[in-house]
């Protein structure tokens, strides 16, 4: 699994199977007379680009737009702007095409079964609504969806029903679900934040594999730095609704650039850290309703300058090719911000 | 070593009644040391938290305590919390031993400011105070946990989720207790918010000088927060270790597992595996030891005997406990357990 | 089936059959129809007349076994067409939301509001006497005002189901609306409709009873304990000195309704585990010598030991001989 030159640099030059420039979500303020005609401001510019083959993690606290942007990328939502672009051009149009070629995988495996179903059911709508492999029956097609998930015995799990199913067991389900349309883009919207610690790595591995084998496009959408650094190829970080640093994996976890993700490191528990941490940045995740101007992580920055309280930063490239950051700190081609919280976290 | 303050010993907890009931908890023993913090981690089924609600007497129906005992030692001597009736709980609960708890966030009541919560503390416990008391002591509380006076007179929807919090850790040190129990307190909190309120935990363990049982599922959150560790499985306690040995040298399959669970935030990226199967069903536990389906390291003996809590045979000056076959007598533990004394350099990212 | 198990679903199934019994053979097993005069009048109840007879000379027990049938058909009939009203809206509001939601709410709280029984019997004043007789048109003109409950509690159950995840997968992988209403949500309602299908029944049966009472309908055909309820209360049984003559329908009337409200105590406990759970272990607690309700905050201590020692005063601590 370790990263080889040669795959970074052919992934660069792909068009991405699924790509969104500009992505705007807001949404109407129902609630309360004083806030009517407000909007929460949930998603903000933000471009992001799926390749096959490749794991493109975004990294972000709740209320961050996370899974806001996987649901408008699965268009589930309705964007209220910018576009998306399949392998460069126009999406299929229709839910059902759509569908067919990008899939979401939700966070809950316990809510995301319906208890009333066996698995028999489950799977086999999905396949009928988008069509049984030639020269499979139904049963058969089921059981080939189980053991691509490692759901094995086959024969014996295409009876079970959900409540007789682990957490790790019923999300591998979920994923089969998906799988059964025969997607080209798979979005997993936090799929082991709600599972027990010993069987997550055993569900990433999963898509890894798919990764790795199927080349799918996958994105991983998560608030735990570690499992991204672990599964991803690109890391993606996001903070009130904004892309605030993009670039490989690695690179972004063990030298971050932005203000923002060093304040993630330095507060992530991390057992080989040798002395305490020390948080760069104090506060809370502002109002999404009445944003601050500029730069929306200014008011917590300890390196906030003027500009940012007046100016939006872009995203300015950092480091190495296709890592970038939304800080002006990185202004006029600047120099790689060394991290307070980098020194003592201490490479390998 | 300090003095001990709560010492549970062979605690068992069952849920409902008869041939059908659950065994939460089995035979747990525990002691918790007075300014120490000792952590509790587990997985869903571990019975973590159902043996911290037992201990305090707050488990709900259908729990039952079938067995053992919690002497805590408090201002008038060491008494069994499971010996005391109604009124004798209720005058220990919060003014020696306060709890905060999972669900901290929806624990406070929405109709009420947060000012009248905190005084309602006072006013229940300390019949003493006039009003004017309970409003200042109110003020210093929050003071304590960094947040201003004004924020009295809020309701508790006003509050952002790390405010609550704070607010329900200054309930539970109004009347300065010894022990404070803390179920998955920072679970639901992000990030950054839970590394605050952790600090200022610790500044205020400082202050104050009470322990803390605190229960989580993130065990490498807990190797930098505890000095101590238990590792809870179905139901029982499979290590009892000092946080950082806990962490370098695990004795336990399980634990050792576990660990293997937390992908690392340095060096290069391996493939981990975490624990094959998942946790089990405790209403239908394995025969022997109920971890044996899942441990890379099982003979045939494990199919038999349950391991008891004990020191490690070929360490026993250690202060650390396992219950695991392959640390008695008799067996050999395979190398990944039986390391010692080795600083982080050495091992690096190798686990 | 585990619903059995519970006491309160038994008891209400027993009851309920031995009605539903009366209601098919009741008939046939009378010795005389209800309306020939049989008897002197007035007579008290003997090996001839079980239940005496009525203030014309009728057999109050032949009264009695003819008077199951008609309230049965009705109030089952009426509960059946008043569900299925219920589902279709209440589940159409709670999916489809917006105007549909707004428009059908407007019309289940109308419905709601409106004073049942004067509604009824105005109804009924206007119908044409044969009318008045049939089963069918009264069980459907009673399910007019018995729907709107139901609908309420079915259209928030689906409001709550259509936020739950697995909704939202059927919808993601493409599966359409109406296939969403009728195979993911409504499987997962049964236990609610059936309930709202119970209480719905015992709501047409006390109106239907009330409206014989009052003469809204054909007292005399089809014939009614309502109609023994009736013809007592005119005859003036209770001076008289016939008490059988209204009292005997008007226990069974409470048992039926006992039943069905029997039968919903049951359903409600399946469908609410903590219920059930609650339930068992008090029968448990009990069978160990804890007589009362354990006490929130002070969770019960019970251990096995070899000899008695503590004192059995406090009843949260108790201790028993090693088995």
């Amino acid at each position: 699994m370790t990263e080889t030159a040669e795959t970074t640099e052919t992934a660069e030059t792909d068009t991405p199977v699924l790509e969104a420039r500009g992505l705007v979500k807001h949404f109407p303020v129902r609630r309360g007379w004083a806030l009517r005609g407000a909007h929460v401001h949930a998603v903000e510019d933000v471009d992001i680009a799926l390749r096959s083959g490749r794991v493109t993690a975004v990294v972000g606290e709740s209320g961050s737009g996370k899974s806001t942007l996987a649901r408008l990328l699965a268009r589930r939502t309705a964007l209220t702007g910018g576009r998306l672009l399949w392998n460069g051009g126009e999406p299929p149009s229709g839910s059902r095409a759509y569908a067919s070629e990008v899939q979401l995988v939700l966070q809950d495996p316990f809510a995301s079964l319906n208890p009333v179903h066996g698995l028999r059911y489950i799977l086999g709508r999905a396949l009928k609504l988008h069509g049984v492999p030639e020269g499979q029956t139904l049963d058969e097609a089921i059981k080939a969806l189980l053991e691509r998930v490692s759901l094995t015995p086959s024969d014996q799990f295409i009876e079970k029903m959900p409540h007789e199913l682990s957490g790790g067991q019923r999300q591998r389900v979920n994923i089969a679900r998906a799988l059964a349309v025969r997607p080209k883009v798979l979005l997993a919207d936090e799929p082991v934040s709600m599972l027990d610690v010993s069987i997550r790595l055993g569900v990433l591995n999963l898509l890894a594999d798919l990764r790795d084998r199927e080349r799918l496009a996958i994105l991983y959408v998560t608030h735990d730095l570690a499992s991204a650094r672990y599964l991803a190829d690109t890391i993606t970080v996001m903070y009130a609704g904004r892309v605030v640093e993009s670039g490989p994996a690695v690179e972004v976890a063990d030298s971050p650039q932005h203000p923002y993700t060093q304040l993630l490191l330095s507060a992530v528990p991390d057992p080989d850290r040798d002395e305490a941490p020390r948080l760069t940045g104090a506060g809370a995740p502002p109002s999404l309703i009445h944003p601050p101007a500029g730069c929306r992580f200014h008011p917590r920055c300890p390196f906030a300058m003027d500009k940012c309280r007046v100016e939006t930063p872009p995203a300015l490239p950092v480091g190495s090719p296709g890592h970038t950051s939304a800080c002006w700190l990185h202004e006029s081609g600047a120099n790689t911000q060394a991290s307070p919280a980098a020194g003592t976290a201490g490479a390998a | 070593m300090n003095a001990p303050v709560l010492e549970i010993s062979d605690l068992s907890v069952d849920y409902g009644f008869g041939p059908d009931a659950v065994h939460a908890v089995a035979d747990a023993t525990l002691t918790l040391r007075s300014g120490e913090v000792l952590g509790l981690a587990g997985e869903s089924g571990s019975g973590k938290s159902t043996l911290a609600y037992a201990v305090t007497r707050l488990l709900r129906e259908p729990g039952v305590i079938t067995g053992g005992s919690a002497v805590f030692h408090g201002d008038d001597g060491p008494r069994d919390l499971f010996e005391m009736d109604g009124e004798e709980i209720r005058a220990l609960r919060w003014s020696q031993i306060s709890v905060v708890f999972q669900s901290a966030m929806n624990s406070l009541n929405p109709v009420f400011t947060v000012g009248n919560q905190l005084t309602d503390v006072l006013r229940a416990h300390r019949r003493g105070m006039s009003r004017s008391e309970r409003r200042a002591r109110a003020a210093e509380l929050l003071d304590m946990v960094g947040i201003t006076e004004d924020r009295l007179r809020s309701f508790p929807h006003e509050l952002s989720g790390g405010m609550r919090q704070r607010v329900m850790i200054a309930m539970a040190l109004a009347l300065e207790p010894r022990v404070l129990v803390m179920d998955e307190p920072t679970t639901a909190l992000d990030v950054v918010t839970q590394r605050e309120i952790l600090q200022e935990l610790g500044g205020l363990r400082e202050r104050l000088g009470f322990a803390v049982l605190f229960i989580t599922h993130d065990l490498s959150l807990l190797v930098e927060l505890a000095d101590s560790i238990a590792v809870m499985y179905a139901g029982r306690i499979v290590e009892h270790a000092p946080a950082e040995a806990l962490f370098r040298t695990p004795r336990h399959p399980y634990t050792e597992g576990l660990l293997n669970s937390f992908p690392a935030l340095h060096g290069e990226r391996v493939v981990m595996t975490g624990i094959p199967g998942s946790p089990p069903d405790l209403r239908g536990l394995p025969a022997g030891c109920s971890f044996n389906p899942r441990c890379a390291h099982a003979v045939d003996a494990c199919k038999e005997t349950a391991p008891r809590l004990l020191p490690i045979s070929w360490e026993p000056a250690e202060p650390r406990r396992a219950a695991c076959l392959l640390q008695t007598d008799g067996f050999q533990a395979p190398a990944s357990l039986t390391r010692t004394g080795l600083r982080a350099e050495e091992i690096g990212s190798t686990r | 089936m585990r619903i059995l198990r519970n006491r309160k679903t038994l008891v209400g199934l027993i009851l309920l059959a031995v009605f539903v019994f009366v209601g098919v053979f009741g008939p046939t097993l009378a010795p005389y129809p209800p309306l020939e005069l049989v008897g002197k009048p007035w007579e008290s109840p003997s090996s001839a007349h079980w239940f005496g007879t009525t203030q014309e000379g009728y057999d109050v027990w032949s009264q009695f076994l003819n008077g199951a049938r008609s309230i049965l058909i009705v109030s089952f009939l009426s509960g059946v067409i008043a569900t299925a009203l219920s589902v279709i809206i209440g589940v159409a509001a709670g999916y489809f939301g917006g105007l549909a939601d707004n428009f059908l709410s407007m019309l289940a709280n109308i419905f709601l509001v409106l004073p049942a029984l004067p509604f009824l019997i105005v109804i009924n004043s206007y119908l044409p006497a044969g009318n008045k007789a049939s089963t069918a048109l009264m069980a459907a003109i009673i399910s007019v005002t018995g729907w709107a409950w139901g609908a309420r509690v079915l259209r928030s159950q689906t409001l709550s189901l259509r936020k739950r995840d697995f909704v939202d997968a059927s919808g993601i992988i493409g599966e359409r609306a109406w296939r969403i209403i009728l195979f993911e949500i409504v499987p997962n309602l049964v236990p609610v409709i059936a309930a709202s299908f119970l209480f719905t029944t015992l709501y047409a049966m006390g109106t239907y009873v009330a409206l014989t009472f009052v003469g809204a309908v054909d007292v005399n055909s089809p014939w009614s304990w309502g109609s023994m309820l009736f013809w007592s209360q005119s005859d003036q049984a209770a001076e008289s000195g016939g008490w059988v003559w209204f009292a005997a329908p008007g226990i069974a009337v409470a048992l039926l309704g006992t039943a069905l409200a029997l039968l919903n105590f049951g359903i409600d406990e399946f469908i609410n585990p903590r219920l059930r759970a609650a339930g068992l272990t008090r029968k448990g607690l009990r069978q160990a010598g804890l007589g009362r309700r354990s006490t929130l905050g002070l969770t019960p201590v019970v251990r096995r030991t070899a000899a008695a020692a503590a004192a059995p005063a406090d009843p949260t601590v108790i201790v028993e001989e090693t088995v």
